[in-house]
């Protein structure tokens, strides 16, 4: 089949080469302060390693399965670093960079992967909801919290703004339209982060979109922009103006950030089985932290002390990670029965008595239950 | 019996208002529940008098509702979600599986989830495909729901405003056939001091056989209760579908040793079925018989001209208790 409609090239809003230029754009005031562009550095460089090692502790059996977010770097620390305190992100859950910025603990973000929890920290602490694995699921929910954020007033120069991030796959899930949707018709102050990684699994960008992501927007009503996902910069200028936008109720964005997944899609994959190593390293040559650090040595913002520091605290948080996962306990046994409702439950509170009185009855008997 | 006469979609419509009062953080949401009042006017009056923001008409998707809802909910709203009918709750079935029955236990309970789902259920009112069925089981079969459904007046004016106030997410069915059934509805007090949602009640003492009913067919069984002119009959209306009150049950099977079970939903996996298996259990040597399950067919809910056969009746209720004597 032929494609009859002849599309010009998508625009990609970049700030920084892969070189590690700084080119201004007239849109997205951005300025480049050293210290502030060294803590985006060194932003990277940790997650990056707190990802590989979340990788390693999978492979030594201490996590069940681990995302991982390489190559995303960029994409999350520069849409995370554009959030106010007071804003909410709803991540999928590829978004350990974002945890980071929101503070959570590597050892709370790594406890759902360890098998020890299916939440691991408290969303109202770091105004960072839990990870949702059924995609597309968190954009109606980021949604609706965006439209009680405008019921309760909070919207203004200093409002609350929300984010939402979500893959290139999900952009085919029906919730992710209707939440485009809801939001469009209710004006919500909401910025749907799509991070473009080029792959669903296995399945390629053409396989999910006919039309490029960003484009989507303007058939919603509400603006769409793609955005180097590679370029902590832009990431960050573009979602920054975003957030604005929508804190001051002026509604929705889609920002599509243009990245690469460089490694499989979660430890269980193996992405030999549909894609090609001219591929990856056409992408390694775009790589966030590279380019940064082509930036910082080009203007001499830093030089070999600093990235020494950074690689030194980068090694201590890998041994953090470790010892925090491996420190991980396993929950009770009746854990299982926790929470389920917040008041009594007739027929849950039978089962967990029955239960208990099962486990019981192993105590001080040879081989007892946990 | 004092108070005022409503019909049950007035009641609830009465319930609704007063917990919107009393709340500011209660919101009504749907298709079609603001200018129209919905479908069955039930949010009737609610967007006149409190407004766009609280009365929201959403977008023509179930998803989204409650996709938005459970966002709503964890930025300190209330929000009651009406499903315009029972055959489409569907899409909007993962949103309610996988994430609102779910948030609380994972996130160890930081997260609370009180929002209410309102639906339209049941047949009998010669609808279209689509707009008669009975899809209680999927819901009490999710952990993290509470199901309620109501069969007077007084029940919808008081179980909406405890739904409401419950912290747990609350699937609200409401028997669509009862609408316009009338009663007096008792609006003195306050949702602590009116009958727990949680608890069934027995609505006619009896001896010889305990028939256990709930929504819409409460009506049906008591109306078969009275025709039987031979056997005393105790019909227990069970309001909670999730979850039941055994207690209640056990107690009454145990006086009686005769168990029916009705609804209109098909039978197998149904909830008769459960509570068929819990009886077994707990009341073993008090049976006289096996409980008897007198339901829908295990077919897809018939064109409205069948609707009389599938629905049970005074009559196949009435032989499933001559059932329960044959042992
Ligand atoms: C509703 C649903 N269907 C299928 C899956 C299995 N699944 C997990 S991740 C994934 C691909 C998602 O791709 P994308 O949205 O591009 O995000 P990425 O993994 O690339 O970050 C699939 C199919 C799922 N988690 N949820
Ligand atoms: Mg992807």
């Amino acid at each position: 089949m032929s494609d009859s409609t002849v599309r010009e090239e998508p625009e990609l809003i970049q700030l920084l080469t892969p070189d590690g230029e700084y080119v201004p754009h007239p849109d997205y005031p951005f300025e480049p302060a050293t210290a502030q562009v060294r803590d985006l550095y060194r932003d990277l460089v940790l997650v990056r390693r707190l990802d590989a090692e979340a990788v390693a502790l999978q492979r030594q059996g201490e996590l069940g399965l681990w995302a991982s977010l390489l190559g995303q770097e960029a994409a999350q620390i520069g849409s995370a670093r554009a959030l106010e305190p007071q804003d909410m992100a709803f991540p999928s859950y590829r978004e350990h960079g974002v945890a980071w910025c929101r503070g959570v603990r590597p050892r709370d973000l790594l406890a759902m992967f360890r098998g020890v929890t299916n939440g691991g920290w408290d969303p109202y602490e770091h105004n960072f909801h839990l990870y949702t694995i059924v995609i597309g699921s968190q954009t109606l929910h980021a949604t609706g919290y965006a439209m009680g954020v405008q019921r309760d007033g909070a919207l203004g120069e200093d409002g609350t703004a929300v984010i939402t991030y979500f893959g290139d796959g999900a952009t085919s899930q029906g919730d992710t339209n209707e939440a485009f949707n809801y939001a469009a018709v209710n004006n919500a102050p909401v910025v749907f982060f799509c991070q473009n990684n080029q792959w669903a699994i296995s399945e390629p960008n053409d396989r999910q979109s006919k039309a490029p992501i960003y484009q989507r927007a303007a058939g919603f009503g509400f603006p769409g922009i793609r955005v180097d996902g590679n370029d902590v910069f832009a990431c960050l200028a573009v979602t920054r103006k975003a957030l604005q936008h929508a804190r001051e109720g002026q509604g929705p964005t889609l920002i599509e950030a243009f990245t690469y997944r460089m490694g499989a899609h979660t430890t269980s994959d193996d992405p030999t089985r549909y894609r090609t190593s001219a591929e990856i390293e056409e992408w390694r040559r775009k790589d966030p932290i590279a380019r940064l650090r082509a930036y910082l040595v080009r203007e001499g913002k830093a030089d070999d002390g600093f990235f020494d520091a950074v690689e030194a605290e980068a090694e201590k948080l890998g041994e953090q990670v470790r010892a925090e996962c491996r420190a991980l306990p396993d929950p009770a046994p009746l854990d299982i029965f926790r929470e389920v409702y917040a008041e009594p439950h007739r027929e849950l509170d039978r089962q967990r008595a029955e239960f208990a009185d099962y486990l019981a009855s192993f105590e001080g008997a040879e081989g007892a239950a946990r | 019996m004092s108070g005022t006469e409503l019909t049950l979609g007035k009641a609830i419509n009465a319930g609704l208002r007063r917990a919107m009062e009393n709340d500011p953080k209660v919101l009504v949401m749907g298709e079609d529940v603001g200018r129209l009042g919905g479908v069955f006017r039930v949010t009737d009056g609610l967007y006149k008098d409190f407004g766009a923001d609280r009365v929201i008409d959403t977008p023509l998707a179930e998803s989204g509702i409650i996709g938005t809802a459970i966002g709503l909910a964890l930025r300190g709203y209330r929000p009651v979600c009406e499903i315009q009918f029972d055959g489409f709750f569907f899409p909007a079935a993962d949103q309610t599986f996988t994430q609102l029955a779910k948030l609380r236990a994972r996130s160890e309970g930081r997260l609370s989830l009180p929002v209410v789902i309102r639906i339209p259920y049941g047949g009998g009112i010669g609808a279209v495909e689509h707009h008669s069925e009975s899809p209680e089981a999927y819901f009490t079969h999710t952990a993290g729901l509470r199901v309620v459904t109501v069969a007077t007046p007084e029940d919808a004016y008081w179980m909406i405003q405890q739904a409401i106030a419950c912290p747990d997410p609350v699937v609200f069915l409401e028997p669509k056939r009862r609408y316009w059934d009338k009663a007096p509805v008792r609006t003195d007090g306050s949702v602590d001091t009116a009958t727990p949602m949680g608890e069934a009640r027995i609505v006619r003492p009896g001896t010889d056989v305990t028939l256990v009913a709930y929504g819409p067919m409460v009506k049906v069984a008591l109306h078969a209760a009275e025709a039987d002119t031979e056997r005393s009959i105790e019909v227990i209306d069970l309001r909670s579908l999730s979850p039941v009150d055994y207690d209640t049950v056990y107690e009454s099977v145990r006086r009686t040793g005769r168990l029916v079970v009705t609804h209109e939903a098909p039978v197998t996996s149904g909830l008769g079925a459960e509570i068929a298996a819990r009886v077994t259990e707990a009341c073993f040597y008090h049976l006289e018989a096996p409980v008897i399950r007198v339901g829908g067919f295990d077919t897809p809910y018939p064109p409205s001209r069948l609707e009389e056969y599938y629905l049970p009746d005074l009559d196949r209720v009435l032989d499933g208790v001559d059932r329960t004597f044959a042992y």
